[in-house]
């Protein structure tokens, strides 16, 4: 169904449009991170992505 | 006057007001799941045509920018938030139907369903336990955020299904970060509103969903 293709681009589209002005805030008002902040995230995500691992590995 | 006490006043009152910012919205966001769910549940037994994903995804954008930041400080508020979720809870019902009409489409959504409780749970315990502040993370997920939509864009018209694993892997990385984000941003005092968190934590939870689904069905056996 193209229409419902393109009713969905308009609909990324306009959340795109309506983002930027808010990401380009976001970038401008962080702090910049130290490399202690990093290493914070980095545990956390690393077990996320080898839990999706266990997930996937579980149904495949 | 008792300068010891009003030195102590603070960060007490702070705290506390943390505490109430915290157990609101976690209370608001378990409701809003909950009734989600009752939502979609309607929705698979009604099965609407396709295009409902569409409409009700549009409705809640609509929402979400234009409705709620002018409600979120009243009672009016609560409703809207119900309404955003409940409207994509039912977009959701197509999606579940056809995921469960693959073979193991049972255990597919199961699955993503606990791996996505699982991963929000251990998430924000982790930033409630360290108490970590995340803001250093803003910038950097709103523009992930905007590549992932520019790439779920395009591959609208591209179908490169390589591609819509890959944002899918990336979106679940994004939302992640958010949820430390946003639940670092709670504990820390940079937001005070529960009804905007609430419905910044729904937003993670429902994507990390969405797109784990299409993670496990792409690699689940067929039998």
């Amino acid at each position: 169904m193209d229409w419902m293709k393109i009713g969905y681009a308009l609909l990324l589209g306009a959340m795109i449009v309506l983002l930027l002005p808010k990401a380009k805030a976001m970038l401008q008002a962080s702090r910049s991170a130290t490399a202690a902040d990093w290493r914070s995230i980095v545990l956390p995500l690393l077990l996320v992505v080898g839990f999706i691992m266990l997930l996937i590995a579980s149904v495949s | 006057m008792d300068y010891n006490n009003a030195a102590v006043a603070r960060p007490v009152d702070a705290t506390l007001a943390v505490n109430k910012l915290i157990r609101n919205t976690y209370t608001m966001l378990a409701m809003t799941l909950l009734f989600s769910a009752l939502m979609a549940g309607v929705s698979m037994a009604v099965n609407p045509p396709p295009m409902t994903s569409l409409l009700t995804l549009g409705g809640a954008m609509l929402l979400i920018w234009l409705v709620l930041p002018r409600t979120a400080n009243s009672t009016a508020g609560l409703a809207v938030v119900f309404a955003i979720t409940g409207l994509l809870g039912f977009g959701l019902g197509p999606t579940l139907n056809a995921y469960l009409s693959l073979p193991n489409g049972g255990q597919i959504v199961a699955t993503a369903l606990g791996g996505t409780g699982i991963i929000f749970l251990g998430l924000s315990g982790y930033a409630l336990a360290t108490r970590r502040d995340f803001s250093f993370m803003g910038g950097f997920l709103f523009v992930g955020m905007l590549v992932a939509l520019a790439a779920i864009l395009a591959n609208i018209f591209l179908q490169i299904p390589a591609l819509s694993l890959a944002i899918s892997a990336a979106v679940i990385m994004i939302m992640s970060g958010f949820i430390l984000y946003d639940t670092g941003r709670m504990v820390n005092g940079g937001e005070n509103n529960y009804l905007l968190m609430t419905v910044s934590l729904y937003l993670s939870i429902f994507n990390i969903f969405i797109h784990l689904l299409n993670l496990l069905s792409a690699f689940a056996r067929d039998d």
